[in-house]
């Protein structure tokens, strides 16, 4: 860095022409492809002149279900990208034996395994859980909104952005060679010179932001802006495990942040806190890095708790069994997931007292995890079931989490840790309650709510074939990593000496085949569905639900309830039921509602320009959109004027419609 | 709960200023004032002066000096106390003193028995009396000690 | 469960006057949430600079740099900005506009008088030879100070911003609460700074 800057140096700091990857011919094909879909999206939209509608109706809405929808969309696409990264690695191990060094170099190799973990996590489950939460929360507590609506959506942006930062590196530069979380020395500037980790860092930091912020949103939502009569022991299960989580968001986030601002400062500016020399401890990386790290497990995990209390307690159409200690299950989780992060590195050599104490915790922590699991079992017990897709998607959640904790308890055994870890055995077990866990919740939750956001049922038959599609290759593709795994076979492989794996290798990879049929199945119902929305309308209340989200109609009006409802019971849609409630059909008043507004789109714009730009040490655009990211800031709060009331005629006449339909219908 | 549930129908549509009421007096900023002055001035004085004499004591006496410091700047300054918020604020605190608890401990005791198990000779570095220059190789964590400085 | 005495009764499910929640209901308890978080980013610098704080890797320690009456000078600083700011608040309470005006005036020279006394506590310790590159200890020194400063510096820019804001709008009730945001925050940083002169400086010197 040092010695004379040449003109283009200090213009386009190391952004050179050499920075695409030329010479990856799968990399230059995926960005024809990009690039040609692209362009067509890009003039379908134009052609439909649906730019507007997009940038007014959605882009700059501050409607929480709108938001919702968008992170849900995210979410879909980076699952795509994820999966395509999964997908690549099944093939290349499957096939790199005997001296066959398949078909990635270890360049590309270390960056797909990377690419995979960060936007799995970060780019898929994150965006996937927000979105679930921003849609459901406010509905579930009879609030017209979040707390605070313009802050959401900056929120979503600032996810977007550090999802572009991720997608961007695909095609300049490359991404990170490290692992999913980046430790160093590896990390560090003196192995990791060029942008990899860079990239890695800034859309960590910019999709950071967002997801902290989101966090306190909804935590002041949940608290502050609850239907008269829902006191904390009446918020809906779901309502309970998001609280919960965006506890564990907003107490963990900010020590992601710090660590990574440390890690970036040793390779931005020299400082010694995870090099080799002059003091410096790369395990305290490994420290900081899981006292997030675990917490944010439990982050992914809970709400789909929360989820399959929901679905459960439906399809059984019995209330939940053990409320209460539901409740307490939660809560106690939440505190325990602080107290057990060095199972993450008992290999480092802390010794037995402190390895001790943290496997003693985390066993304890698969107590109330258990608790809840025989919740749902009694829930069950001696109800009427119908298995409809969500109940299909939490039976199998059921029995594929409860291996997955079993494997979980195995690890958290120190003696046994240190001959599983860095295994594929680990491996197996973390994507068993990932995939068993959250990606089987979301698929129960989207499922479940799709015809509450779009006023229609997902087909039957290809959320069929998807269910079974992902059942077998599921176990297909992860029950060949716990064999592996026992037998010392260790994670981030490209190429392997001994062919006796193959087989187990060639498995893996056909399960992973049959769940990207899954996916392609998953994609094909929502495309049925929405083509047949017609065939599969629902009104309100399409599967006899329980929670108040299902009180107002399908798809809300954009100010959720007419009235404002009044709770009795944490079950509050099956109590109104109960209690012959009759839907007000006069008296409206205008509702108070907040504006939409650009400036969230701005000022993530600006925070990807400024990330990226330190990325590729473009230092003036740096400085320049940090300064115009502080300026609309403050532009922004000398506007007063940021809500505006739907005036009593329009509420009349959203509802008289639905007083139509449901007579219609009924 | 109520106040949770209502809360604001007990403030009405009155209020321009905050529904907490949480505002100090010139009293009580005064005297929050007075009691950090002291509690500020008496630790430097221990730590220049000596007069303790014993560096462990007086930092523990010192850490037990910010602790309280700390304690009123919450009360006089943050107006904290345990009805603010409906409690919630007072939780998030406790939460977060929790967390920082653990967070500091925890690493500290973590990274203490891994210094003091995987690093025999840590101790030639924690006295600070090296004299080596610039260059030399000697840390601590030098498990894999090829890297240059950039 | 307990509830459930006259399972039939119809039950009134709506309030016959909309509850009404006013502007910036959350405003407060978000913002106290924001600083909680913010604690913990401060609890992370903490935590490294325990770890990190003896690994002088053969450079300067605390004893040979840290100059105590000069941080005597810089803590003098930040207590009396925040004695002003609570002035400008009882102020603010009485609707007095230039009053609140001039605290928060004096409230700003004394935040820049101690971001003064930091910088030049900084550039005297580089200039020694002392940055930040130097040892673990003294990145982790200057991370956890620094970060410190850098706040105030925001909260300079806030304080700045809301000045003018009350200039052109008056002490309306949005003013108001973002005054009074503001008045966490810069308590708050007032809090993390006990920390900081108690555990880096003064314990840094008893080392």
């Amino acid at each position: 860095m040092t010695g004379t800057l040449t003109t283009t140096q200090m213009i386009f700091g190391r952004l050179t022409w050499d920075a695409f990857p030329w010479h990856e011919p799968i990399v230059v094909a995926t960005f024809v492809g990009v690039v040609l879909g692209g362009a067509a999206v890009v003039a379908a939209l134009t052609y439909f002149k649906l730019w507007g509608y997009l940038w007014k109706e959605w882009f700059t809405s501050v409607d929480h279900k709108k938001i919702g929808i968008m992170y849900m969309v995210l979410g879909l696409i980076m699952f795509l990208r994820g999966f395509a990264d999964a997908i690549m690695m099944r093939g290349q191990q499957a096939m790199a034996f005997n001296g066959n060094e398949g078909y990635l170099n270890a360049h590309h190799y270390d960056q797909v395994f990377t690419a995979h973990g960060v936007i799995m996590i970060f780019f898929v489950a994150m965006p996937f859980v927000t979105g679930l939460m921003n849609y459901i929360v406010p509905l579930q507590i009879g609030a017209r909104d979040v707390s605070f609506p313009f802050l959401n959506n900056f929120s979503f942006w600032m996810t977007a952005g550090g999802a572009v930062l991720v997608m961007a590196s695909l095609f300049l530069g490359e991404f990170a060679q490290t692992g999913w979380l980046a430790y160093p020395p590896l990390s560090g500037l003196a192995y990791s010179p060029a942008t990899g980790v860079d990239y890695y860092i800034w859309s960590l930091q910019v999709a950071g932001v967002g997801t902290t912020l989101s966090g306190i949103n909804l935590l002041a939502t949940i608290i502050k802006m609850r239907a008269p009569g829902m006191s904390l022991m009446k918020m809906p299960v779901f309502t309970w495990t998001s609280l919960c989580t965006n506890v564990l968001i907003v107490a963990s986030f900010p020590i992601l942040t710090a660590t990574l601002v440390l890690l970036s400062l040793d390779r931005y500016a020299g400082t010694n806190f995870f090099t080799n020399d002059f003091g410096g401890n790369p395990m305290m990386y490994v420290n900081l890095i899981w006292i997030w790290g675990h917490p944010e497990v439990y982050i992914l995990i809970l709400p789909l708790f929360g989820v399959f209390s929901e679905v459960v307690s439906t399809f059984s159409g019995k209330r939940l069994f053990g409320y209460t200690s539901m409740v307490y299950a939660t809560c106690t989780i939440m505190v325990l997931s602080y107290l057990v992060w060095l199972h993450h590195f008992f290999t480092m050599g802390s010794g037995a007292s402190v390895n001790s104490f943290f496997g003693i915790t985390t066993m304890i922590i698969s107590i109330p995890t258990g608790a809840k699991l025989f919740n749902w079992l009694f829930t069950m017990y001696r109800g009427k079931i119908r298995y409809e897709l969500p109940m299909m998607w939490a039976v199998a959640f059921m029995l594929t989490f409860t291996v997955g904790g079993m494997t979980g308890v195995m690890l958290a055994v120190p003696p046994a840790d240190f001959v599983l870890h860095n295994s594929l055995f680990l491996i197996a077990h973390f994507h068993n309650v990932i995939i068993g866990g959250v990606l089987f919740g979301l698929f129960a939750a989207i499922n479940y709510w799709w015809p509450k956001a779009f006023g229609y049922k997902l087909n039957q038959f290809w959320g069929h074939v998807s269910f079974w599609c992902w059942q077998v290759g599921f176990w297909l593709a992860f029950t060949p990593l716990y064999v592996m795994g026992l037998m010392g076979v260790t994670r981030r492989m490209r190429v392997f000496d001994d062919p006796s794996l193959q087989k187990w290798f060639i498995i893996a990879a056909i399960g992973a085949v049959i769940i990207a049929a899954g996916i392609g199945a998953m994609l094909v119902q929502f495309a049925v569905s929405i083509w047949k929305r017609d065939e599969y309308k629902v009104e309100g209340d399409p599967w006899d639900a329980r929670t108040l989200e299902w009180a107002t109609s399908s798809p809300p009006p954009e100010y959720n309830f007419a009235f404002t409802p009044v709770i009795y019971d944490a079950d509050s849609w099956a109590d109104m039921k109960k209690h012959g409630y009759q839907r007000p059909l006069s008296g409206y008043q205008a509702i108070h509602m907040p504006s939409s507004t650009g400036t969230g789109v701005i000022l993530a714009g600006l925070a990807t320009l400024c990330g990226f730009a330190l990325i590729w040490y473009i230092w003036w655009l740096a400085g320049l959109s940090f300064l115009g990211l502080v300026g609309v800031a403050i532009f922004h709060t000398f506007n007063y004027k940021r809500d505006y009331y739907i005036p009593a005629d329009v509420v009349t006449r959203t509802e008289e419609e639905r007083t139509r339909i449901l007579a219609a219908g009924v | 709960m109520s106040d949770a549930v209502h809360p604001h129908d007990a403030h009405g549509h009155h209020d321009d200023h905050h529904e907490e009421g949480a505002h100090g007096t010139m009293g009580s900023y005064m005297i929050g004032f007075g009691l950090s002055v002291i509690l500020t001035a008496i630790p430097f004085w221990l730590v220049m002066s000596g007069v303790l004499g014993d560096p462990k004591l007086t930092g523990f006496v010192i850490l037990a000096f910010a602790a309280v410091q700390v304690v009123v700047h919450m009360i006089y300054f943050l107006h904290m106390n345990t009805r603010v918020e409906g409690g919630w604020s007072f939780m998030a605190m406790a939460l977060t003193i929790v967390l920082i608890v653990i967070t500091l401990s925890g690493s500290t005791w973590v990274m203490y028995h891994l210094n003091t198990n995987m690093m025999p000779h840590a101790d030639m570095d924690m006295s600070g009396e090296m004299t080596h220059d610039m260059g030399a190789m000697h840390d601590m964590n030098a498990m894999a000690n090829m890297s240059e400085m950039p | 469960m307990s509830s459930a005495t006259a399972p039939t009764e119809p039950r009134v499910y709506h309030l016959p006057e909309e509850p009404h929640l006013h502007e910036g209901h959350s405003t407060s308890l978000g913002f106290w949430m924001y600083l909680m978080s913010d604690c913990l980013i401060f609890a992370i610098l903490f935590a490294t600079y325990a770890v990190l704080g003896g690994s002088f890797a053969g450079g300067p320690g605390p004893k040979d740099l840290f100059d105590l009456p000069l941080i005597a000078l810089n803590t003098a600083m930040l207590l009396f900005s925040s004695i002003t700011y609570g002035f400008a608040m009882l102020a603010m309470e009485k609707n007095k506009v230039s009053a609140t005006q001039g605290w928060l005036f004096v409230t700003l020279l004394f935040g820049g008088a101690f971001l003064f006394i930091e910088l030049y506590e900084f550039s005297h310790l580089i200039h020694e030879g002392a940055g930040p590159w130097r040892s673990a200890f003294l990145s982790s020194f200057f991370t956890l100070v620094g970060t410190h400063g850098l706040h105030v510096t925001f909260g300079s820019i806030w304080l700045i911003t809301l000045m003018v804001q009350v200039a052109k709008k008056g002490l309306i009730p949005a003013n108001k609460r973002r005054l009074m945001c503001l008045s966490m925050f810069w308590h708050f940083l007032d809090v993390i700074w006990i920390g900081v002169f108690t555990f880096v400086y003064l314990m840094g010197v008893l080392r």
